[in-house]
């Protein structure tokens, strides 16, 4: 135990924030210390700075079917295209760049969806328990066994084929993982003598959820967060193969699903359904090792103090 | 009573839809000033009785009144209660948020409370009540950072901030190590001297009772058996499961050891009659049966009896006797 | 030849990022039939103690000097012939009896298995011991095929003394093996331990850090602090007139029920027990010692005579009694 005393009584706000980021940086170098989380934030960094910048780089008209008449079609990559070019002459290349907005957009968004159902309904269960938690769980475990192909295309046809459908369709039937996990961790903090305490001081509902229950949970909702976002992104390479998707967008899903409508695999035009493939097998697997290593640097059950 | 800070009429709490009578009709006050030690086994009740006067249990039957005003159950009567109740546990490591400094620890009550006053002032000054000296080296920490004891001071601080009239205690020391145990306690008995809070502690540890406590009372399964003033009930106890705990507190010599058999009963299944009998060693000598009220003790349910000197007993022998 | 003997022992943790001394120096002997107690608090070594004896610590644990189990150094033993010391040379009692039992299997099959593991008894004859053991620790014959699930806290701890016996050891580890129990029970367990002591002419070495307990239950006591013994000699004595100021503090931690110097006068010591991996320099105990005089800071005592079969480790000693 230190010995140092503190000169003066510091405000409340500056003691919270500075052991805020103390915190934060305990977290960051033992993440530091995991190879695999390293590379894999490397990897998030470079697509999601890809994604970003792509509007600068390039032309969303350059892989319009009315502007690559003059291309060539089937083209092998070279020189003045990178991964070749598709059946119509468009940029194989140029389509991974944009479909990673796409595909990142609907993933996140859908993540964002999830996560915040998941988090209402699992709080609200686990907190209150009794009738509100039966019924909530009733509604979840019916969520839970809807096949979800056959809701994601009825919803899909139902609906306006946008990006949002999708977004609207992967977070309706991906919560419920999240609220249970989410309530089963709430069930176990509720019952925490800090909270009992809280409540012998006199703290409400809100304060007891807001002040002890959320900031226990937190990283849980942040390891959940990054396991979703793959399993959207899949999702969405799915439902675009399946020809659901947004027939304006084009998705890694998408040119997957062109690739293979056209023949690429029998031209051998392998610079046509390979780079798509690769990139969302980079990107999910980038996810999903980080929130591995986010879920055991932030739990404080795994975490050795 | 007219000056009890606790007024305890007929409190009953139950379990599993009634069957499991963990606090079965207890009446108790607790005057201004007054530590009252709350003694028994694990399972008695003890626990219970306080943590359903806080709110921290559901009350089944009767009613608890706090200076003289009876205590509502809604949210609004809660937190009027709790500024005037509060209390501490008997695991300070658990009671703490491991999240929240000790400044936010101390702080919450005082924020709830909306007490009035410079909030680091108010902090600084409980946590220096409580033995934290200087307070600003406590501040900033957390609580995997400090030692048993010093969480429990902290625990302490963040309850008396709030100054209230009555604090209960949930055995206070029982997981700290013995050498700093006297410490704890004799800054509880502090906030006595001092302040004129009262405090209810709940404890296994007769040897606690007799360090801090005016009074002394006896729980047996959810019931309370005898009760007094610490003096008498500890010296001269007057009820045969009292005499049996104190009997084997090592501590005590020249008392002839007395081991009930058994294991700690069962709150579900409360045997009728006077809820003792079955273990109760003067019913088991036989003594009961010669003196011929053996069918008293196993038939007839009682509660404490007025006045025997200084003590109120729930006993049928103590009752004939007198 | 003492059947126990501990000859200038050391034992060092490593830890992650340094050693630590659990034990720094111990020597203690325990003649057959002989009773000792260990008393200290968290961290003071006594546990390591236990687990020293039977070679339970970890691996990369450094163990000093010399542990002789009947005149035979524990550590130079073969694999075999340790195996078999553990259960007919010493055997051990821990605390947590949920944890030391076979969760899948009756208890009755887990006394069988260490009885037919360790002599040649047929599984016929080695039931029967079971019963037979079980009976003698008080619990009812109907119970050998009940698993540990299915019993109390105390009858657990009776089915770990049974187990404990069922090789006949001639010295029995008893580590905090009532912390856990109630009162009552406690005083149970306690009175069969001294029981079967008594009747098998059992040596008992009985770790925990409450003194009164041990002075109920030991003819001799040993209080450790800070990895060493500190003060030893005859219980009575020990507890009654401590000459260790440590050993006072703990004393007064378990008060004398009816002794009025401690009534409403809870007796601690300032601060907490010491960090093993950081000790105080000179006599570790001088940082919460009220009668610290300034060489304590530098000078770290050995144990010295203090009246006939005492010794104790404190500068005051020699002075008061030459």
């Amino acid at each position: 135990m230190s010995q140092e005393v503190a000169t003066s009584v510091p405000s409340p706000a500056s003691i919270r924030w500075s052991r805020r980021l103390g915190s934060i940086a305990d977290a960051w170098r033992s993440l530091r210390r995991d190879k695999l989380a390293m590379i894999s934030l490397v990897v998030l960094v470079a697509f999601g700075v890809l994604a970003i910048i792509t509007p600068w780089i390039s032309d969303r008209d350059a892989i319009r079917a009315v502007n690559t008449a003059d291309n060539p079609t089937w083209a092998h990559p070279s020189g003045s295209f990178l991964l070749g070019t598709d059946y119509l002459g468009r940029s194989v290349a140029l389509q991974i760049l944009w479909g990673a907005r796409v595909s990142l957009f609907v993933g996140l968004m859908a993540t964002l969806l999830t996560i915040v159902i998941g988090t209402v309904v699992g709080v609200v269960a686990g907190f209150f328990g009794g009738w509100t938690d039966a019924i909530l769980m009733r509604i979840t475990d019916w969520f839970l066994v809807i096949p979800f192909l056959p809701l994601a295309i009825v919803l899909a046809s139902v609906l306006s084929r946008s990006l949002w459908t999708i977004v609207f369709v992967i977070g309706i039937t991906s919560w419920p993982f999240t609220a249970r996990l989410l309530r089963s961790q709430v069930l176990s903090v509720r019952q925490r003598l800090y909270v009992d305490r809280a409540r012998a001081l006199g703290a409400g509902r809100t304060q007891i959820i807001g002040r002890h229950i959320l900031p226990n949970v937190t990283p849980l909702i942040l390891a959940s967060t990054t396991l979703t976002v793959p399993i959207a992104i899949l999702t969405e390479t799915t439902l675009s193969f399946l020809g659901l998707g947004d027939p304006t967008e084009v998705s890694w899903g998408v040119i997957l699903n062109e690739a293979r409508e056209k023949g690429a695999v029998g031209r051998n035009a392998w610079w046509y359904y390979l780079p798509p493939g690769v990139a969302i097998v980079l990107v999910v697997l980038s996810f999903t090792l980080l929130g591995r290593a986010l879920e055991s640097v932030l739990d404080p059950r795994l975490r050795e103090r | 009573m007219s000056d009890a800070v606790l007024a305890l009429t007929n409190v009953r709490v139950q379990f599993g839809g009634g069957k499991v009578h963990a606090v079965d009709t207890v009446s108790l006050d607790v005057g201004a000033g007054e530590v009252l030690a709350l003694v028994g086994e694990s399972g008695c009740g003890k626990t219970t009785l306080i943590r359903s006067v806080i709110g921290l249990e559901p009350l089944s039957h009767g009613s608890i009144e706090v200076e003289g005003v009876k205590v509502g159950r809604g949210a609004r009567g809660l937190r009027a209660l709790r500024r005037k109740v509060q209390m501490i546990f008997q695991d300070p490591s658990g009671a703490l948020n491991p999240r929240h400094s000790i400044y936010e620890a101390v702080a919450e009550g005082l924020r709830i409370h909306k007490v009035k006053g410079h909030e680091p002032t108010l902090v600084a000054d409980a946590l220096s009540a409580a033995g934290l000296r200087p307070p600003e080296r406590f501040l900033q920490r957390y609580p995997h950072e400090l030692s048993g004891g010093q969480r429990q001071r902290v625990l302490i601080a963040a309850a008396m901030a709030l100054r209230p009239r009555l604090l209960l205690a949930d055995e206070p020391v029982a997981s700290l190590d013995a050498s700093i145990r006297g410490e704890i306690l004799a800054l509880m008995r502090s906030y006595v001297d001092r302040d004129g809070v009262s405090i209810v502690a709940v404890t296994h540890d007769l040897g606690l009772a007799w360090n801090i406590a005016d009074r002394v009372a006896v729980m047996y399964l959810g019931r309370i058996v005898e009760v007094g003033p610490a003096d008498d009930v500890l010296r001269t106890p007057l009820h045969p499961y009292t005499k049996a705990l104190l009997s084997v507190v090592p501590e005590i010599e020249g008392m002839e050891q007395q081991i009930l058999t058994g294991e700690t009963p069962d709150p579900s299944r409360i045997p009728s009659g006077c809820r003792f009998h079955p273990r109760c060693p003067v019913v088991a000598s036989g003594e009961a049966e010669r003196l011929g009220f053996v069918d008293r003790c196993r038939g007839v349910d009682l509660e404490l009896e007025p006045e025997v000197g200084s003590h109120r007993v729930a006993c049928h022998a103590v009752q004939i006797s007198t | 030849m003492s059947l126990l003997e501990l000859r200038d022992l050391h034992v060092t943790y490593r830890g992650e990022r340094a050693a630590v001394p659990a034990v720094r120096g111990v020597n203690l002997s325990i003649e057959a039939g002989d009773t000792v107690g260990l008393a200290g608090e968290s961290g003071c070594g006594k546990s390591t103690i236990a687990g020293a004896v039977l070679r339970l610590l970890p691996k990369e644990t450094e163990v000093r000097g010399q542990i002789l189990l009947d005149g035979e150094d524990v550590y130079e033993m073969k694999p075999g012939r340790l195996r078999a010391v553990r259960w007919t040379g010493a055997a051990i009692v821990f605390q947590g009896a949920l944890h030391s039992l076979n969760p899948v299997k009756r208890i009755g099959w887990q006394i069988e298995e260490a009885v037919l593991l360790h002599s040649k008894m047929s599984p016929r004859a080695a039931r029967e011991r079971a019963q037979d053991l079980l009976d003698r620790v008080g619990i009812p014959g109907d119970r050998v095929d009940k698993y540990p699930h299915q019993m109390s806290g105390g009858q657990r701890q009776r089915v770990l003394i049974a187990l404990a016996l069922a090789c006949d050891p001639q010295l029995l580890i008893a580590d905090e093996p009532t912390t856990a129990l109630d009162v009552m029970v406690q005083a149970q367990v306690l009175a069969l331990l001294e029981e079967l002591q008594r009747e098998k002419g059992l040596a008992l070495l009985f770790i925990t850090h409450d003194l009164s307990v041990l002075t109920h239950t030991c003819k001799r006591l040993a209080v450790m602090y800070a990895g060493r013994i500190v003060e030893e000699g005859p219980s009575e004595l020990v507890f009654t007139d401590p000459q260790h100021p440590y050993s006072r503090a703990l004393a007064a931690a378990f008060p004398t029920i009816g002794d009025m110097s401690s009534r409403m006068h809870p007796e601690g010591l300032a601060g907490d027990p010491p960090d093993p991996a950081d000790l105080p320099s000179g006599c570790p105990f001088h940082v919460r010692c009220a009668v610290a005089i300034p060489e304590c800071a530098t000078l770290d005592v050995a144990l010295r005579d203090a009246g006939p079969g005492r010794r104790a480790a404190c500068v005051h000693v020699g002075a008061a009694h030459v």
